[in-house]
């Protein structure tokens, strides 16, 4: 079964982050996916510019345009900076993984299985 | 079902296919008899069930592999010995932190209690129809987010034990206010609690924290003929008759106690259960050993920290000490929106004397409180004020939930009054 692990974190503490900080919390997620290829349950991810990047197109009514606005879909004190694509026999083992991914400890990690395709 | 539920990984299909066996039997057994094993029998019909169903279903085609091996080993495989494993597996698949807590008690109580909705419903206060969403919600996200039916490893098992012994003391708690003389009689949801703690306890023997808790139901539990008066009104612990105390089950429990404090460290199910010990030793209230239920408080306290325990070591030192130093226990316990916190001071400033004071604090409780039979409680005892000092003290030191229900422990009694399903988190935490 594949899940996506959703990363979402304060981007704010990104900004203010030492260069030192920053290089070891890439370094981090460089042995987290390492761990994840290693363990044969890596299928894949993305890491996600900042919110402030963001454009979100909002469609109205039938017949209405579509809305096109700067920023994120939500404006939430954490927010989706990535994602893994995780392959996992069941909740537990994806949970398992989920843990382990640094943004467990400083921010929220959400788990959500992924439409089987067959 | 348990059975049926492991080799189909899927509630909603055994449960129609077990529905399907029952009226199966319905129609054959008086025509045919009673077969020799009718258990068996009834998972054999089960299975046969659930693979012609399977079969119109092609989705289901390596379940279905697996059903076919299942059938073709008889009813022979599937016999008893396999049937405890099964159980332990949906106990933890019911209990998933990854389920909301309130559907981990309705599917619980359902899968394993077997409670129909109707029942859960009434036990809880709340409508057939919120609770059958309840459970069709709770089984869509074990399918659809793979919840799996397996008993968790030893590593894990201090992680996932205590939301299992979370909803059985939850199930028990809210028995525990069923009964309490109201309209709510039924079902006597206590008893299932302590079926589905001996049913745990028996699956993991070596588990002190399960030792722990179904002694605790037990000792708990047999206070219950001494709880109510002949008017139905509440008794509280020190005014108890204890010779109505449940002798035989408080004899267990105490073995159950022991058993579990020789493994230590003791969790929070234990130490409340020695508390219940502490209580059912003491032949009255007077004889009670305070200074060891305020040790065993503040040991509870150290495990499972919560204001409720504090509240409850302040009122058992001033027991212990007298009402004074009970007093200056109680002065750091924060426990805001509760008629609890009132309520202990104003027994501790009448037993001073302080009856001015005393009168102000039941009448700040009184302003708090929600529960029927504790507002009578309390009006009671505040009209009971003497102009002079000299009443006998009042004993409120039941076993403290950590977070949850304190108003069951306080006074022993629940609230009937209430919205029921407080279930927003588990009572307890585990040791780890």
């Amino acid at each position: 079964m594949h899940y996506a692990v959703l990363i979402y974190e304060d981007e704010s503490t990104y900004a203010t982050v030492s260069e030192h900080d920053g290089e070891q919390m890439h370094k981090e997620y460089a042995e987290y996916t390492q761990l994840l290829i290693d363990a044969g349950v890596m299928r894949g991810g993305e890491h996600l510019q900042p919110v402030s990047s963001a454009t979100s197109i909002r469609g109205g009514a039938a017949g209405a345009e579509q809305l096109v606005t700067d920023g994120p879909f939500a404006e939430t004190r954490e927010q989706l900076g990535g994602f893994y694509i995780i392959d996992c026999a069941d909740l537990d083992a994806a949970l398992h993984w989920a843990k382990l991914c640094p943004a467990a400890r400083t921010g929220t990690v959400e788990v959500r299985p992924v439409v089987a395709n067959n | 079902m348990a059975s049926l539920v492991r080799l189909l990984g899927d509630l909603d299909l055994a449960e129609e296919v077990a529905q399907d066996a029952v009226a199966v039997a319905l129609d054959r057994w008086p025509r045919d008899g009673v077969p020799d094993r009718p258990g068996a029998w009834l998972l054999t019909t089960a299975r046969h069930r659930a693979y012609d169903r399977l079969r119109r279903d092609r989705t289901f085609a390596a379940k279905r592999a697996l059903l076919e091996q299942e059938v073709a080993l008889g009813p022979e495989a599937m016999d008893t010995s396999a049937i405890p494993d099964d159980r332990l597996r949906l106990f933890f698949t019911c209990c998933h932190p990854a389920l909301n807590p309130a559907a981990r008690v309705a599917l619980t109580l359902r899968a394993l209690a077997g409670l129909d909705t109707a029942e859960i419903a009434r036990a809880f206060l709340v409508s057939e129809s919120t609770v059958a969403q309840r459970l069709v919600r709770a089984k869509r996200k074990i399918r659809d987010a793979g919840i799996p039916y397996r008993v968790p490893s030893a590593a894990e098992l201090p992680a996932r034990l205590p939301s299992v012994l979370a909803v059985v003391y939850l199930v028990f708690t809210e028995g525990y206010l069923a009964t309490g003389g109201t309209a709510l009689t039924r079902p006597a949801l206590s008893t299932e609690a302590i079926r589905l703690a001996r049913v745990l306890h028996r699956l993991l023997p070596a588990e002190p924290e399960v030792t722990g808790l179904l002694g605790l139901l037990l000792l708990t539990e047999a206070r219950r003929p001494a709880r109510t008066d002949g008017a139905g009104r509440l008794v509280t612990l020190d005014e108890q008759d204890r010779s109505r105390w449940d002798r035989d089950l408080v004899g267990e429990g105490h073995d159950l106690v022991v058993a579990a404090l020789r493994r230590p460290p003791a969790g929070p199910y234990t130490l409340q259960a020695a508390i219940a010990v502490a209580h059912a030793d003491a032949r009255t209230a007077a004889d009670t050993d305070w200074g060891l239920v305020v040790a065993l408080y503040d040991a509870l306290g150290r495990v499972a920290p919560s204001p409720v325990v504090e509240l409850n070591r302040a009122v058992a030192v001033g027991m212990a000490d007298g009402p004074a130093a009970g007093l200056a226990a109680l002065q750091p316990v924060r426990l805001p929106g509760s008629h609890l916190l009132p309520a202990a001071r104003a027994d501790l400033l009448r037993r001073l004397g302080r009856t001015g004071e005393a009168a102000a604090a039941y009448d700040a409780a009184l302003e708090l409180v929600r529960n029927r039979v504790e507002r009578d409680y309390l009006r009671r005892r505040r009209d009971e004020l003497p102009p002079r000092p000299t009443r006998p003290p009042v004993i409120r030191s039941e076993p403290a939930a950590p977070g949850a229900a304190p108003s069951l422990w306080i006074t022993g009694e629940g609230d009937p009054t209430d919205p029921p399903v407080a279930l927003g988190r588990p009572p307890a935490r585990g040791p780890h």
